[in-house]
């Protein structure tokens, strides 16, 4: 039943690829941010947002353990 | 001439050295028998989360990657920062995959991939197979590593010409070659420790100093794209190459944790939350990796101009940076190529010992022989790395790396697919197989093999894509049609030597202990 659950929060997983695989919706030059054109620091972004999500998913497994 | 940066080189070689020094000192570290395969050759499955990620963050992160990352960026633009998405959904992958994977090799103590799969399909063949195909993909790894090393040799003017120009990149793998061989995996995962002490502090100082230098990002950018606009490239992702940036970078990530060496840097974990752990930690480095590929743009920027991509990073740090610092910066790219060629060597020769030797050539082996041969094999494994670019010219090496990644993609369906089913027919894996490594090698043959992104033509319109995926996607279409029709013939598919009990977590010690 453990497993079950996990797979659940598993489905967290699917956020990064939809953000970062799909370069039609972030190649773009604008809005730039510190001079960084958009389609930089969207990518860079999403590294941060990965990791939280695997926190996410790690915390979360942990308590229903 | 030859003129050398005399402060650059001199702290580069203290640090160096303090390095090599670590190295040897890291077989007592953790002390274990390392007449052991066991504990040469995954340091005894006991390393912890802050090991680990210092381990695998060398393992991932490469020198090469540091060089040719930006190279890439400085010579096409936008398109060179498929890195990034690359390892950001490597981690959701890794997450899933490689604590199942840790689980099973720890209930049935199999030291590779090719151990499980020998085990779960019940096929010789297919293993060696697997064994094979992460001894080729490995070895010109390791040669693109020395290519990092020789880089910034060459820029700090040590090993520019003359018939010596070879000797200190041959001392240097000397080095590397003794302590992995007394030390095993304990010598990079206590060197990464400095290696990345190093490269944060190289990153965080460049991404700082050079673009107060060069007149803030929105200078860098708008230079780099009239400079990438006059040669084909762009500052923003062109639509004609959105399936190839997206299938280049999923593709890379699968392919990343079927190297061998990456399999070897987990199984050195020491429970399979460790691995879960780290998969949420270690995207830390792709900030990292992110701000280096940027370095390519600044290049551009800074008017550096050179045919050799490798030696765009070392120009640049040397141009805007003072040098003592460069120094600093290329031990780091230096150290960063010890650590994971160190790793590559143990790993290919784990396979070599495991699945080659002990399987075709002597039986009965012990474990100490099997130690042996693996630390025999690492010296081997080297050497011939390091003939590799001394003799042959650079650009085969890195063909032969676009090869290695297309190759060892195509391990996936019965590594990753084994870990979740039986189904799949042993038979059917190994022509899947085969389909995936012919039809790959032809399409970066076609390529000429300096491009792996293949323009695929189907209903009526030409997908650019990576090969590799290409490939296996072919390959899996095979394996599970195949399958099927195995499965329905009632052929014979073996015994499955592992038990479903070995792939799921409450086998795992750690969580038993908390859960108690």
């Amino acid at each position: 039943m453990a497993g079950k659950v996990r797979q659940v929060y598993y489905l967290l997983f699917l956020i990064p690829f939809i953000g970062t695989l799909i370069p039609p919706f972030y190649a773009k030059v604008t809005p730039s941010l510190f001079g960084l054109p958009y389609f930089y620091w969207y990518l860079i972004l999403w590294i941060f947002i990965t990791g939280i999500i695997g926190g996410i998913v790690y915390f979360l497994s942990e308590a229903k353990r | 001439m030859i003129h050398i940066k005399w402060q650059a080189f001199v702290i580069f070689l203290i640090l160096f050295l303090f390095v090599a020094g670590l190295g040897f000192w890291a077989a007592n570290w953790r002390k274990g028998d390392l007449s052991l395969l066991d504990e040469w050759g995954l340091g005894g499955r006991r390393f912890g989360t802050w090991v680990t990620w210092f381990l695998l963050g060398g393992d991932l992160y490469t020198a090469y990657t540091f060089i040719a990352v930006p190279a890439l960026v400085y010579g096409v633009g936008a398109f060179g920062f498929f890195a990034v998405p690359y390892t950001i959904v490597l981690y959701p992958i890794m997450y899933i995959v490689m604590p199942r994977l840790w689980r099973v090799c720890r209930a049935n103590s199999f030291v590779t991939p090719s151990d499980f799969v020998k085990a779960r399909f019940d096929s010789r063949s297919m293993s060696l197979a697997v064994a094979v195909t992460g001894i080729l993909a490995t070895m010109p790894y390791i040669a693109l590593q020395l290519v990092g090393i020789q880089a910034v040799l060459v820029a700090m003017g040590v090993a520019s010409s003359g018939a010596l120009k070879d000797l200190p990149l041959f001392i240097a793998f000397a080095i590397l070659a003794a302590y992995t061989y007394t030390s095993g995996l304990r010598a990079p995962a206590l060197t990464a420790v400095v290696k990345d002490v190093l490269v944060y502090l190289t990153v965080i100082v460049a991404i700082i100093a050079i673009p107060i230098k060069l007149g803030g990002f929105g200078h860098i950018f708008s230079v780099s794209q009239v400079a990438l606009a006059a040669k084909g490239g762009s500052v923003n992702l062109p639509p004609k190459l959105y399936g190839a940036f997206a299938t280049l970078a999923l593709g890379s990530a699968f392919a990343l944790l079927l190297y061998p060496h990456v399999v070897t840097g987990t199984l050195g974990a020491k429970s399979a939350r460790t691995i879960e752990r780290n998969s949420a930690l270690l995207p830390l480095y792709s900030v990292a990796l992110a701000l280096l590929a940027i370095l390519g743009f600044m290049a551009i920027a800074a008017g550096i101009k050179t045919s050799v991509s490798s030696e765009v990073v070392p120009l640049l740090l040397l141009k805007t940076l003072p040098q003592w610092f460069v120094g600093i910066a290329f031990a780091a790219i230096g150290i960063g190529a010890l650590v994971p060629a160190a790793i590559m060597s143990i790993a290919a020769s784990n396979l070599f010992s495991r699945n080659i030797y002990k399987e075709f050539f002597n039986h009965d082996a012990t474990t100490q022989q099997e130690a042996k041969v693996a630390k025999f094999v690492s010296l081997i494994v080297k050497l011939g790395a390091l003939l590799f670019v001394v003799v042959i010219p650079l650009k085969y090496s890195i063909y032969l790396q676009t090869l290695g990644g297309i190759w060892i993609l195509q391990t996936g369906p019965a590594i990753i697919g084994g870990l979740w089913t039986r189904w799949l027919h042993k038979k059917a894996l190994l022509i899947g197989w085969t389909v995936g490594m012919a039809w790959g090698t032809y399409m970066a043959y076609t390529l000429k093999f300096a491009s792996s992104t293949y323009g695929l033509k189907i209903f009526g319109r030409t997908e650019l894509g990576y090969a590799a995926v290409w490939a296996v996607i072919a390959n899996i279409i095979v394996v599970i049609v195949l399958s099927a029709i195995f499965n329905a013939m009632k052929l014979s598919n073996g015994v499955d030597r592992t038990s479903p009990s070995d792939y799921l977590p409450e086998a795992n010690p750690e969580s038993a202990l908390k859960t108690s």
